[in-house]
């Protein structure tokens, strides 16, 4: 093995500037010649301002906006620590966690009956989900149409024209981008909204 | 489950089927070094990397030289991260100022321990993290460590695979390749151009590629947001490519960052399995009759497919413990319904539970949901199927090293049925093999069984070194036997060299760090030097004549017969472990039991 150990070494310098120190720069400078716009995070700009990613979800709380699913990344929706609460079936932290959200969305959305859609109350696993269920969009719809002063059936409409739906009926499940979704919503039907 | 989910599926396999044959027939081509369409294009890179490492191209090494080679370049290439880590402070392109006392104030500190662990899983193509890497490590050491590593621990693995091919296709010989023009060859022609056209593909759906620090945004609603960005596509290309699964970021294939649509979701998961579906192909290409290949890969492909579908049925039924409170769990054209939490609502449930299933059948090991929220039928697909060494596809070249070594142990049994030497490809199989075959499918069961049992068993004080949250339980995120299960998963993973996790765990203090390393070490190469010397064994014999008493491979009984071999060895060896774990969570949920 130490006769080998040679070879190893400098097959590991070559490999290491190849694959480590040539390969990647020239990735970057590729994406960043076709796809700046993706090579950067898709980010948004409002009057120059960066207000998100397109990929990434954020939190909102007023009722005039679409809400996101919970998050377990920080302290919610930590773009700098993704990740899941990794609770297990059988958790009771996660029952009571769930119960509570539970509680929480009826108490928001006491115009809304149905059974609530899966996505909404449970924590994704990245914690930065940018999107919710159709299904999520119109359960909170009667909320936001009341907060915004829009026919509830005109809402359910826009909703439906800012949805992605399963490509060829398999791939992708059919959701909305609620980050997206909020902007449409400010730029057609604005409201003051309190900061 | 719904018609979109078993579609998806559907078309997952054959897309698969589809590449099987020109990559598998591309792969031979490169590894029996006849000029490709690629050669005229990247030739001169191939010999430019051995004139550099001073590598001759003509010489062949017996396999005992091809192993000291595999573990030198292992050695070197572990040192390589471990230092590189260590040094990050001082390294340039770590905007963040990981490792120094400007670093973000939620940055995990790389301790010795941390290094070590993170250095073999790197080195043996486990990409086991106890890290979240937007935390913890600079871009420098992201590329020149972790990117150069998955390369070339997956080119290795593939290696091993054709040097254990030649060891059935030569005869009478005593040498079985060179490791070095292997090496080269898989990095050059294969793992390269594939990375570097994905890499493009990925950035076109929205992978970050900059070498920019984190951006600082402000929500709508006026909240700041910090947004860890980085040179994410060319990284996760070869993650991909390579079956190394390490994340960029800590919540892997499931941030949008890494994973942003389901189109990238679907090549993403392609990409785990294409290499080792068709290394299949190129197996019976270089054994000289294509329907051994196509055997194996049948037997891959069924059980691949009654995984999976236990694996998606279990996520979809979904939690009764949730469907209690009022939650719709059904799917629907408006929802995926089923177990969320943990998945992400563009992913849904089947192509959630399609990767789980196929992040463990190869030794993949990155994850598009949090396996550790799976229902516990669910989360027990991916932690058996690991259990069968990962020989359904499997990782790049140890998949397939790990099914001949099943064949082997397969015509073995049948062989003792009828009171026959057995043979597998005309070459008879003898004391040696199946010695050698018995140790790979031992020393891995061993450890599995024996380090979870130790750590709890061993009396850990709270605050003390080895493991300071004192008791191992105390590392666990869950109680009941579910707890139990993060810790049989942590070291199933990292023994068979998977890195897929049940993340909840604290894995990162000395004790885990250290035999959660050695269990990689042992994984891996207690499984590459059986396989080789049973290469450079059957090299050296004569081809026997097949007669009427032979067993044909390439039929439906041998097919059951591998499968069989697989499925028993596991079941035999873990049903008790496993019992413990999901086996018993499932009854408990049913009950309605929490803890």
């Amino acid at each position: 093995m130490w006769r080998q150990i040679i070879p190893a070494f400098r097959i590991t310098l070559v490999f290491t500037l190849l694959t480590g120190l040539i390969y990647p720069p020239l990735v970057t400078g590729l994406c960043q010649l076709f796809f700046p716009y993706q090579a950067n995070g898709s980010l948004i700009r409002v009057h120059g301002r960066v207000v998100g990613s397109a990929l990434i979800g954020q939190r909102f709380t007023q009722p005039g906006y679409f809400h996101p699913r919970p998050s377990a990344a920080g302290n919610g929706y930590d773009a700098a620590a993704s990740g899941g609460s990794n609770l297990g079936p059988t958790s009771r932290n996660l029952v009571l966690r769930v119960k509570a959200a539970v509680a929480r969305f009826r108490n928001h959305n006491p115009d809304d009956h149905g059974a609530i859609p899966a996505d909404l109350l449970t924590a994704s696993g990245s914690g930065l989900d940018p999107d919710i269920s159709l299904a999520s969009a119109y359960a909170e719809a009667p909320r936001v149409a009341k907060a915004r002063g829009i026919a509830l059936a005109r809402l359910r409409q826009f909703i439906h024209a800012h949805a992605a739906l399963p490509w060829g009926g398999f791939l992708g499940e059919p959701r909305v981008n609620v980050l997206l979704l909020n902007l449409a919503l400010d730029a057609a039907y604005p409201v003051k909204v309190s900061r | 489950m719904s018609s979109s989910g078993i579609l998806y599926f559907v078309v997952f396999c054959l897309a698969l089927l589809a590449a099987t044959r020109p990559l598998g027939a591309y792969m031979a081509n490169v590894y029996e070094g006849k000029r490709t369409f690629l050669y005229p294009v990247l030739g001169w890179l191939e010999r430019l990397v051995y004139r550099l490492a001073a590598v001759r191209q003509d010489t062949e090494q017996r396999w005992t030289q091809y192993a000291a080679s595999i573990l030198a370049f292992s050695l070197v290439s572990f040192l390589f991260v471990y230092l590189l880590q260590r040094l990050q402070a001082w390294l340039p392109l770590n905007p963040m100022r990981f490792g120094t006392a400007h670093a973000p104030a939620n940055a995990t500190q790389v301790t010795p321990p941390l290094a070590f662990n993170t250095a073999i899983s790197f080195m043996t193509n486990t990409n086991w993290q106890n890290y979240g890497g937007e935390q913890t490590l600079g871009y420098f050491v992201q590329m020149a460590a972790l990117t150069v590593q998955n390369f070339v621990s997956a080119a290795a693995g593939i290696a091993v695979a054709i040097a254990m091919i030649r060891g059935f296709a030569r005869k009478q010989v005593n040498t079985i390749g060179n490791f070095w023009v292997d090496l080269t060859r898989g990095t050059v022609y294969i793992m390269l151009p594939l990375s570097l056209i994905f890499a493009l593909f990925l950035c076109w759906q929205g992978v970050p590629q900059t070498l920019r620090p984190d951006v600082h945004a402000t929500t709508l609603e006026g909240r700041a947001q910090i947004i860890a960005v980085g040179p994410v596509a060319s990284q996760e290309a070869i993650k991909m490519d390579g079956t190394n699964g390490g994340g960029f970021f800590n919540a892997n294939s499931a941030h949008p960052f890494e994973n942003p649509t389901p189109l990238s979701n679907f090549a993403e998961l392609f990409s785990i399995l294409v290499l080792s579906a068709a290394l299949c192909y190129t197996f019976g290409r270089m054994v000289g009759d294509t329907r051994q290949g196509w055997a194996l890969l049948a037997a891959m492909a069924i059980l691949m497919a009654v995984f999976f579908f236990v694996g998606y049925a279990a996520e979809q039924r979904g939690n009764p413990n949730l469907a209690r409170l009022g939650i719709a769990t059904r799917h629907s054209a408006l929802q995926p319904g089923g177990n969320m939490e943990g998945k992400e609502v563009r992913f849904g449930i089947a192509a959630s539970a399609l990767w789980a299933g196929a992040t463990t059948d190869a030794s993949n090991g990155s994850v598009n949901s949090m396996l550790d929220s799976y229902t516990p039928l669910g989360g027990l697909v991916p932690l058996f199927n690991m259990q069968t060494d990962e020989v359904v596809f499997g990782g790049v070249g140890s998949g397939l090293y790990g099914i001949l070594i099943y064949a082997i142990l397969g015509v073995f049994i049948a062989g003792l049925m009828v009171g026959r030497t057995p043979e597998y490809l005309g070459k008879k199989i003898e004391k040696k093999e199946v010695k050698m075959a018995m140790i790979a499918v031992l020393v891995t069961a061993v450890i599995i069984l024996v380090f979870p049992a130790l750590s709890l068993e061993l009396p850990f004080h709270a605050h003390g070194y080895w493991n300071p949250p004192g008791p191992i339980t105390a590392n666990f995120n869950n109680a009941g036997p579910h707890g139990f299960s993060e810790l049989l998963y942590l070291f199933t993973s990292q023994s068979e060299n998977n890195g897929s996790a049940f993340a909840g765990i604290n894995g990162n203090t000395p004790w885990l760090n250290f035999a959660g390393g050695l269990c990689m070490l042992i994984g891996r190469f207690l499984f590459i030097i059986p396989a080789l010397a049973i290469a450079g064994s059957l090299a050296a014999k004569k081809r026997v004549p097949a007669t009427s008493g032979t067993l044909p491979t390439h039929g439906g009984l041998f097919v059951g017969l591998l499968i069989g071999t697989i499925v028993i060895v596991a079941a035999l060896t873990f049903f008790p472990a496993d019992s413990l774990g999901p086996i018993v969570e499932h009854f408990l949920m049913r009950q309605g039991r929490l803890f």
